[in-house]
């Protein structure tokens, strides 16, 4: 091939990706370079009116957001879900694809499509039923726990248990996505492999362990990774749901820097917020994978 | 003719043109050519005459509903004067304001709580007023509560003017307070809470004289205001929680809780509030307006007689309350000035606050309505009435909703016992100083958020100069959700 049509090749090549990388640097980097410019500017509801107020202020956003009380504690509540939400949401959904490709299951593609169905229902239509749900008084939880003569529990208004209660509700409305991928994982694994390993004795627990989960490695990484940044960026469930109360108990770090942006209009530390935040997205997901690596091998 | 008014135009000439049919055809065509030259020997001078102005009023929430009814006697009233009300949920206002503030699409007349005024004069979004006050019959300073009036003054400019009223009085078990052996409820600090020791000893354990949920932030604010307390000092640079004022409301605020005769709980730990009061778990609370009516319709049938409301008392004497409410305002981007300080002036009509009293149930903010036979007639009213004589805004500053917030972190943690008085309101002023170093910023520079930009458009006033701190002392009003008529 002549040097001359490899060039031709390479202008083809840009030309047909132009269009994407377009949209890609109009609609993402650029507002990135900006809002990282932003995050070291004041810019506030005193500059939205006057642009000649802006001042830059280097890291002064950053120093006084992580010497905040506020921020320690949004980061607490948003770990506090990370945690306690990620193994259960992978939990709910490998047992759910699991029980859907059971052999024995009947209507599995009704299940399915149960199962999904809270993935695509509107959280504000959810969260006014889980807000029954809930409810101290009225509530379908706390009828259950008090008929079982158990204490009852104020879900929503316990500061101790609102963020349980958020992870529940978050759990159940997004395990059907996850559930898909498994599901599609189960589907890839050959047969004869179950089949050889029960003729070889092995029984329900070895052949989940030594067949299913090895196959599933990829989807588990991908179902992990892709949770724990949705996990981080926990806003619209508590938004809609308490507000972030009570006691700013679940008040999430996205929750936090829409307070301070769309709130008091301070976009430069709303902005310094989103970057630290990015930051231990980053770190989180290195390390996840990393973990996962040296398993692996 | 604007755009939007000629792309109209064309749309009714279009569907006449169907109607008529292919026949009318020249005789159309024929007045279409008359009205283009007559509109061309008309000219801009005569459009006003012809064409209606039409005016978008925002208002929210239930306000927003009632208005168009008076809003129709306005327009037949003012011929040339269409206005189209858009109704904005609470919840939903500020930030569609703001929005619509960046995106040159600020209606030309709204509604808007008092508390944000301080905010939208910051973005120099709002029309001064006082060249209009000046000549006004209606909008006049001494038709309006003081302290309400007060709201809309940011240095010394006019930026409002206020449409209804939103305050906090005390409401009360009567039978309770004579049980205790006081017939009347007392107007200074010392007796009234000589009033709730004695009610604690009559009604016993497990009930309390007073409920100050620890999460509300106006019965510390307001308290403080009593006071004489600021809550911010050099011309709004800097916080003041830790003046000799507040901290004197603030101790006699723990010590209601400290001595138990307010409990520690919070909003959300009340389950019922009605049913409470109504058993008599507290005998005292305070609170507004939309309350006259939920405790008429929640509490057990027969209690009327049982409760009813009183002026706060103060340190000294009947004491302030807060100065809360919504205010009409001219956005500074219209292009219809005149008309809409016309709707200004007619919505704030004696009669027209009376019908929107009725209509509402939001307390009218000029002083002659209230001479209005139901708002006299009704006793559990004239608590309102009489406090709204004494009433003083916040700090009229943009960042008076957050300070708001810390204030009731701090106000929380000192009562749980997780804070000293002294910590809380130390770290509050260090928060808050924070908060306001732009301010100080803005202010050692002499770049004045506070003052209209050169170049705003319509009535320039120059602004007087900044008068001795005690009288810029500005502003402000309830919270976004009390502005709302919430709970």
């Amino acid at each position: 091939m002549s040097r001359g049509s490899a060039e031709r090749q390479d202008g083809a090549a840009w030309a047909f990706l132009a269009p994407a990388l377009a949209l890609i640097l109009v609609f993402f980097v650029l507002p990135v370079i900006a809002g990282l410019v932003l995050s070291f500017t004041d810019f506030d509801i005193y500059a939205i009116g006057d642009p000649r107020v802006v001042r830059a202020i280097g890291a002064q956003n950053y120093t006084q957001v992580l010497g905040d009380g506020e921020f320690w504690n949004a980061l607490r509540n948003t770990l506090v879900y990370v945690v306690l939400g990620v193994p259960l949401a992978i939990a709910a959904s490998l047992g759910a694809a699991l029980l859907v490709q059971a052999p024995l299951a009947r209507a599995r593609g009704l299940f399915r499509v149960v199962f999904f169905t809270p993935y695509v229902t509107t959280l504000v239509a959810v969260a006014i039923v889980w807000r029954y749900l809930y409810h101290p008084r009225y509530g379908l939880l706390d009828w259950i726990l008090s008929s079982l003569h158990l204490p009852t529990i104020d879900w929503l208004g316990d500061p101790h248990w609102a963020m349980p209660s958020i992870v529940l509700l978050a759990v159940w409305k997004n395990f059907g996505y996850a559930m898909l991928i498994f599901v599609a994982g189960l589907q890839n694994v050959p047969q004869e492999l179950y089949e050889a390993a029960a003729l070889d004795g092995a029984g329900g627990w070895q052949r989940f362990r030594h067949i299913t989960l090895p196959a599933l490695q990829p989807a588990l990484v991908f179902v992990t990774v892709v949770t724990l940044l949705a996990n981080f960026q926990l806003f619209a469930e508590p938004y809609v749901m308490t507000q972030g109360g009570p006691l700013r108990s679940t008040v999430t770090l996205v929750m936090l820097m829409y307070e301070q942006g769309f709130r008091w209009w301070r976009m430069g530390r709303a902005a310094s917020i989103a970057f630290l935040l990015f930051a231990l997205m980053l770190g989180a997901t290195l390390l996840q994978l990393r973990l996962q690596r040296e398993r692996a091998s | 003719m604007s755009a939007r008014e000629a792309r109209r135009d064309a749309v009714r000439t279009r569907r006449a043109r169907h109607a008529l049919g292919g026949r009318t055809r020249p005789i159309l065509a024929l007045g279409t050519a008359l009205g283009i030259a007559l509109a061309a020997a008309c000219g801009a001078g005569c459009r006003s005459g012809k064409e209606p102005v039409h005016l978008r009023f925002w208002a929210m929430g239930r306000e927003g509903e009632v208005v168009t009814e008076l809003v129709h006697d306005f327009e037949r009233t003012h011929p040339g004067i269409e206005v189209e009300v858009q109704q904005i949920p609470w919840s939903a206002a500020h930030e569609k304001l703001l929005t619509s503030y960046v995106g040159r699409a600020t209606p030309d007349v709204a509604q808007l709580g008092n508390t944000w005024v301080s905010e939208f004069v910051a973005l120099h979004a709002l029309e001064p007023l006082d060249a209009r006050i000046a000549t006004a019959t209606e909008a006049r300073p001494e038709h309006f509560f003081k302290g309400i009036w007060d709201t809309n003054v940011i240095a010394n400019v006019v930026y409002g003017v206020p449409w209804y009223v939103d305050t906090r009085v005390l409401f009360y078990r009567r039978d309770l307070l004579a049980r205790a052996g006081y017939r009347e409820m007392p107007t200074t600090w010392a007796e009234w809470r000589r009033a709730m020791e004695a009610i604690r000893r009559t009604e016993g354990p497990g009930h309390f004289a007073i409920l100050l949920p620890t999460n509300e932030w106006p019965q510390p604010m307001i308290l403080g205001l009593q006071a004489g307390a600021t809550m911010l000092k050099d011309d709004d640079t800097r916080a003041a929680f830790e003046s000799p004022e507040f901290r004197r409301a603030f101790d006699f605020y723990l010590g209601l809780f400290r001595d138990g005769l307010a409990p520690p709980v919070s909003n959300n730990q009340i389950a019922n509030l009605y049913q409470e009061f109504g058993r008599g778990r507290f005998a005292m609370l305070i609170t507004g307006p939309w309350n006259l009516g939920e405790f008429a319709r929640r509490l057990p049938p027969g209690m009327d007689a049982a409760w009813t409301t009183a002026p706060l008392p103060g340190p000294d004497g009947p004491g302030l309350s807060m100065a809360g409410g919504s205010s009409l305002v001219v956005f500074s981007g219209t292009r219809h000035a005149d008309a809409a300080w016309q709707l200004v002036e007619f919505l704030s009509r004696t009669e027209q606050q009376v019908r929107f009293y009725h209509l509402s149930g939001d307390l009218p903010a000029r002083t002659e309505a209230w001479r209005d036979s139901a708002l006299v007639a009704d006793p559990k009213m004239r608590a309102f009435g009489a406090q709204l004589e004494r009433t003083a805004p916040w700090p009229k500053v943009p960042e008076w909703e957050e300070i708001s917030i810390r204030l009731q972190d701090q106000v929380e943690r000192a009562v749980r016992g997780t804070a000293t008085a002294d910590s809380a309101l130390a770290t509050l002023d260090r928060d808050v100083d924070r908060m306001l170093e732009k301010r100080r910023w803005l202010h050692a520079r002499g770049l004045d958020a506070l003052r209209p930009a050169a170049g705003t458009t319509g009535v320039r006033v120059a602004p007087p100069a900044r008068v001795a701190a005690a009288g810029v002392r500005a502003s402000g009003g309830p919270g976004r959700s009390a502005a709302g008529g919430g709970r």
